[in-house]
């Protein structure tokens, strides 16, 4: 197994591992915490595919700010570890089968893909304009609209989170 | 060497975790982080993709994507403590009825 194999086997199976626990912890601090390393696996999986630009992005906005976000709501809230009764995890059988269906549909659809014709973007081009200004001079020329249309969703999701999230004065 | 679709094997694999954290837990902070690892899910595809096929699309859209997740989990989470305060419980099964 060769060393790119084998860093994509680690990653791969610590990222399927936390996934797993993410969804069945009974403490939703737990949750938070497998989140927060299998964001970091995946940041290292976005370096071993030659895109540094999007794995820092993936550490800083995801595990830097989107969890800390769901840490900050957790403790806001307080809430307690779900209590043993069942009420927390309803009618999973259906919830496990319609998921392995999907997974199943998914794998058996896609193993079969060949990639087309490939871009001019190879690994030699990124490397000799670092990753970061070769994703510059994508996102700022063809991109650019998009771009834009994202600093709008972006304010708007600012002002309504503040505006949902305060408390009314009466 | 690895394969492509090893790539989209572990992207579904990590959807389908996502969906069935979505639809079995019925804490509604859970069913949000779900939902963002369905949304890390097509971004490892989009990336793989975008390494394979030796051109930069598919990473100017995982950045997109990160930026709307990111926007969402602010605004979903807004909700959730405006829910919170009034109805004092993160069951999604208790919150059935709108007021009046």
């Amino acid at each position: 197994m060769t060393l790119v194999q084998f860093i994509f086997f680690y990653n791969a199976a610590v990222i399927t591992l936390c996934s797993y626990l993410v969804v069945t912890r009974r403490n939703p601090v737990h949750s938070v915490l497998f989140m927060l390393l299998m964001f970091f696996h995946i940041a290292g999986l976005y370096l071993s595919l030659n895109s540094e630009f999007i794995a820092a992005l993936q550490v800083i906005v995801y595990a830097g700010a989107i969890l800390v976000l769901f840490l900050f709501v957790i403790f806001l809230l307080n809430l307690r570890d779900e209590s043993l009764e069942d009420k927390s995890i309803t009618n999973w059988p259906t919830a496990a089968v319609i998921s392995l269906s999907l997974f199943a549909v998914v794998t058996g659809i896609t193993s079969g893909l060949k990639p087309g014709a490939t871009g001019q973007w190879s690994i030699e081009k990124i490397n000799e304009v670092t990753h970061i200004k070769a994703i510059g001079m994508v996102l700022y020329t063809e991109y650019i609209f998009p771009f834009e249309v994202a600093s709008l969703v972006l304010l708007v999701a600012m002002i309504g989170a503040i505006t949902l999230a305060k408390k009314h004065v009466d | 060497m690895v394969p492509m679709h090893w790539y989209i094997w572990l992207s579904a694999a990590v959807f389908a975790m996502g969906v069935y954290g979505f639809l079995s837990r019925r804490n509604v902070i859970i069913m949000f982080m779900s939902i963002e690892l369905m949304l890390n899910a097509v971004n490892i595809n989009l990336v793989a993709m975008s390494h394979y096929m030796q051109d930069l699309t598919g990473q100017v859209l995982t950045f997109f994507v990160i930026t709307v997740a990111a926007a969402e989990a602010a605004v979903g989470l807004a909700i959730i403590i405006a829910l919170f305060r009034n109805r004092e419980t993160t069951h999604v099964d208790d919150l059935r009825e709108l007021k009046g």
